[in-house]
């Protein structure tokens, strides 16, 4: 369709076809998308082979002192007159080759087998006791392998830029020009480099604790790490998939939780997702309606619900749910008996989904305000022309339009709501509890369970093995959130 | 003409009764909190629902009885840590989002990518191995520790602000230049006071954190009840054991910070939404 043709059509049909391309090209964009994560490795592949010929290639080309600097770091520095920069090249080196002499080669050895020494009790005849003689610890074994392993890699990017800047420097003199001097570094590092002045902290803070913990945490899925192998009184070792075959298929108690708890997360993160969804969109239209006077303190009414802290609030709705709380009384006065809100299975899934829209619906309000006012007035009046009635309009015109526009936020949501540990945990903790499930309960989420088996049950294997799971089921969606953001961008230039 | 309008009317005064009914629905649970703390009888359960007597003792034992529970310890401790949280990871945050958003180098589009990836695992699997390192370092069971979990992953909360910074013009960096600034004082003295709804979103935000987590908290302060932040404190409150005495006093403990946070809610809920329309419909 040519670009005359797009224009030509009513606002309504237009906006109809936009959708339509959008849905279309879905599986295409998909396509796409893996393409590139394939590209990515392949460019990956192709950085280290192009490092690997410039670390040969500099080797062949470089002088002495560019050479020296492949053994002694900071050389191509230190002797040709960039004196501190050149030292702190050396001292690092030093440290590093220290550091793994005293700790982290003896870590990176034992890495293989988590350890091989088991604790022992000896009879002590003097004290008339028994002594423990420590063996190995598997768990720091992996903690400090983990960090010896990211140290090593960040020693030889270090490595790779020593030897790019003695091969530099012997470049520029070769040239006549001159070399930059450690005042002009330092200013560098606040012009030209402020990007690594900047990131540094934040990076060793993120790697310190998010990924060293994550990759420990994801090695530990193919260990066997649970209540019986707990250090230091004993070791744990690796066992490959085991764990994810567990869950999959070998243990049928663990398979049958894992499916259980599957399904109710996916069927919750759909009601959770578009009941709030929906609703506050609602709220938001009778808020925002012509006519409706007080619209601050509407709106304000329902902000005060989300500033209350919600362990605070969470709490308290669980107490009032109880068998004898609140609620029950009030029923108690209209001679109903106590209800099991939170008690039984069934009624318990739909309570936390109702008190979620509790909890959801006035972020909604808030965030689809801005959006609805948005909508071109000529859609709802040729609606209106057209002697649609006010059902009409929402399901045929703001609907679809929000459902367009907001999109990303949507599947934001519905990841969101996979991984909503606050509502479960603090409503019904996932319980009522259920003999048919292994350490679970009928409102558990996979990470409501993923927690419990890490505090209450300490079996860090299958729960390092779930957050695995979660981690792909969430990829997914969020690939899915890029897919579509790109194709709303794209169709807006269109227009 | 005539008829337009008293379908109209009767319109508003239908939603005028919904909106009614669902304030109250809504302002309840909350009205039900300020109405327990005030209540004298103790326990978590009574047979009635108003109070037989009223009185102010439990927000005077809260801070009176402090041997167990000690409630203002608790809040100094939580403010402590909410502020040096607010400080550091409020300049991490900004940093790190203005960097990825305004400057250009080698690695940005893969450090983008790490970020996102880093941000689909679910954040507390890595919780234990926290504690072990917070333990290697010597710091577990302390208040620093929790500063540190919090602000320490602060760089991965660019998002927000960097869908901010990506919005304000490259000519004015531009300009700067031919005026010889250097990157360092476009940051400081020409980004960031353009930019003060962010600064302030990032503030509010990174100052809350400590004040509603109680997950982070339980793993790292265990049993060490003096270092416990408000969050957890109340949260201990309503275990079995504790529940009949402290209930009341939960109440009133609740009603304490959520005035505050609160305010600090209404104010910055401007910025809230800004900050999540704008990354969320850009995409």
């Amino acid at each position: 369709m040519d670009y005359i043709d797009y224009i030509a059509m009513p606002p309504v049909r237009r906006f109809g076809y936009r959708i339509d391309r959008g849905l279309r090209s879905l599986p295409r964009r998909l396509g796409g998308t893996l393409a590139k994560a394939g590209a990515g490795f392949v460019r990956l592949g192709r950085g280290i082979r192009a490092g690997v010929r410039e670390y040969v290639g500099t080797f062949r080309q470089g002088d002495a002192r560019t050479r020296l600097s492949y053994v002694l770091m900071g050389a191509g520095s230190l002797f040709r007159g960039q004196v501190v920069k050149g030292l702190l090249y050396l001292f690092l080196q030093a440290a590093f080759l220290v550091y793994m002499v005293t700790f982290g080669l003896t870590q990176l050895s034992l890495l293989p087998t988590l350890g091989t020494a088991v604790r022992k009790e000896v009879w002590n005849e003097e004290l008339q006791i028994f002594e423990y003689i420590q063996g190995d610890n598997s768990m720091l074994i992996l903690l400090f392998g983990v960090m010896t392993i990211l140290i090593v890699l960040a020693m030889i990017r270090v490595y790779l830029a020593n030897i790019r800047t003695a091969f530099r420097n012997q470049q520029a003199k070769a040239h006549g020009a001159a070399l930059p001097t450690i005042v002009q570094d330092v200013l560098n590092l606040f012009d030209k480099n402020l990007h690594a002045t900047f990131l540094f902290l934040p990076i060793m803070g993120i790697l310190t604790f998010t990924i060293l913990p994550l990759i420990f945490m994801i090695l530990i899925a193919f260990t066997n790490y649970d209540i019986s192998h707990q250090p230091p009184a004993s070791l744990f070792t690796w066992v490959g998939f085991e764990n994810f075959r567990d869950i999959f298929w070998d243990n049928p108690a663990k398979s049958r939780t894992f499916v259980g708890i599957f399904q109710w997360t996916l069927v919750w993160a759909f009601f959770a997702t578009f009941s709030n969804y929906i609703l506050g969109m609602i709220l938001a239209l009778m808020i925002n309606k012509k006519g409706i006077r007080f619209k601050k303190f509407w709106r304000t009414v329902f902000v005060v619900t989300i500033a209350v802290p919600q362990f605070v609030s969470l709490l308290l709705v669980s107490r009032l749910l109880a068998e004898q709380g609140a609620m029950n009384v009030l029923l108690g006065y209209l001679g109903i008996g106590p209800v099991p809100f939170l008690t039984n299975g069934l009624f318990a899934r739909v309570m936390v989904i109702l008190v979620n829209i509790w909890v959801g619906i006035p972020y909604t309000m808030l965030i689809t305000s801005g959006i609805l006012m948005n909508i071109p007035v000529e859609l709802y009046e040729s609606a209106r022309i057209d002697g649609a009635g006010v059902t009409k309009t929402f399901t045929r015109i703001t609907l679809p339009y929000m459902l367009f526009v907001t999109t990303p936020y949507l599947i934001t949501q519905f990841v969101g709501n996979i991984n909503n540990f606050n509502v479960i945990y603090l409503l019904t903790a996932g319980g009522p509890l259920t003999l048919d499930y292994y350490q679970g309960g009928r409102t558990d989420l996979l990470v409501t369970w993923l927690y419990k088996l890490t505090v209450n049950q300490q079996e860090y294997n299958l729960a390092s093995a779930i957050g695995i799971i979660i981690f792909l089921i969430t990829a997914t969606f969020s690939l899915l959130v890029f897919n579509l953001s790109s194709s709303t961008r794209k169709e807006e230039t269109f227009q | 003409m005539k008829r337009i309008n008293w379908r109209s009317s009767l319109s508003n005064t239908v939603i005028y009764l919904i909106l009614g009914v669902m304030a109250i629905l809504w302002l309840l649970p909350i009205a039900w909190l300020v109405m327990i703390s005030f209540r004298a009888e103790p326990g978590a359960w009574t047979p009635y629902i108003l109070p037989k007597t009223l009185t102010l003792d439990n927000y005077i034992r809260l801070f009176s009885e402090t041997q167990l529970f000690n409630y203002p310890r608790w809040f100094l401790n939580t403010l402590f840590v909410a502020l040096m949280t607010c400080a550091i990871s409020t300049i991490l945050v900004l940093m790190t989002s203005y960097t990825l958003s305004r400057l250009r180098f080698r690695s940005r589009k893969g450090l983008l990518n790490v970020g996102l990836i880093l941000g689909m695992f679910p954040g507390f699997m890595a919780m234990i191995a926290v504690y072990y390192i917070l333990k290697a370092m010597g710091l577990s069971q302390t208040l620093i520790a929790l500063i540190l979990v919090y602000s320490g992953g602060a760089g991965l909360g660019y998002y927000i602000a960097k869908g901010f910074f990506d919005t304000i013009p490259r000519s004015l960096d531009e300009a700067a230049i031919v005026d010889g600034a250097n990157q360092n004082t476009i940051f400081w003295e020409i980004i960031l006071p353009l930019s003060k709804p962010i600064v302030i979103y990032t503030i509010l935000v990174s100052f809350m954190a400590p004040w509603v987590d109680f997950i982070f908290v339980s793993i790292i302060m265990k049993d060490n009840y003096n270092n416990y932040t408000i969050a957890l404190g109340l949260y201990q409150m309503l275990t079995r054991e504790n529940i009949y005495r402290y209930f009341t006093q939960f109440c009133a403990g609740a009603v304490l910070i959520a005035i505050p946070i609160t305010i600090l809610y209404i104010i910055m809920q401007k910025f809230y939404v800004e900050g999540v329309t704008g990354g969320a419909v850009k995409g």
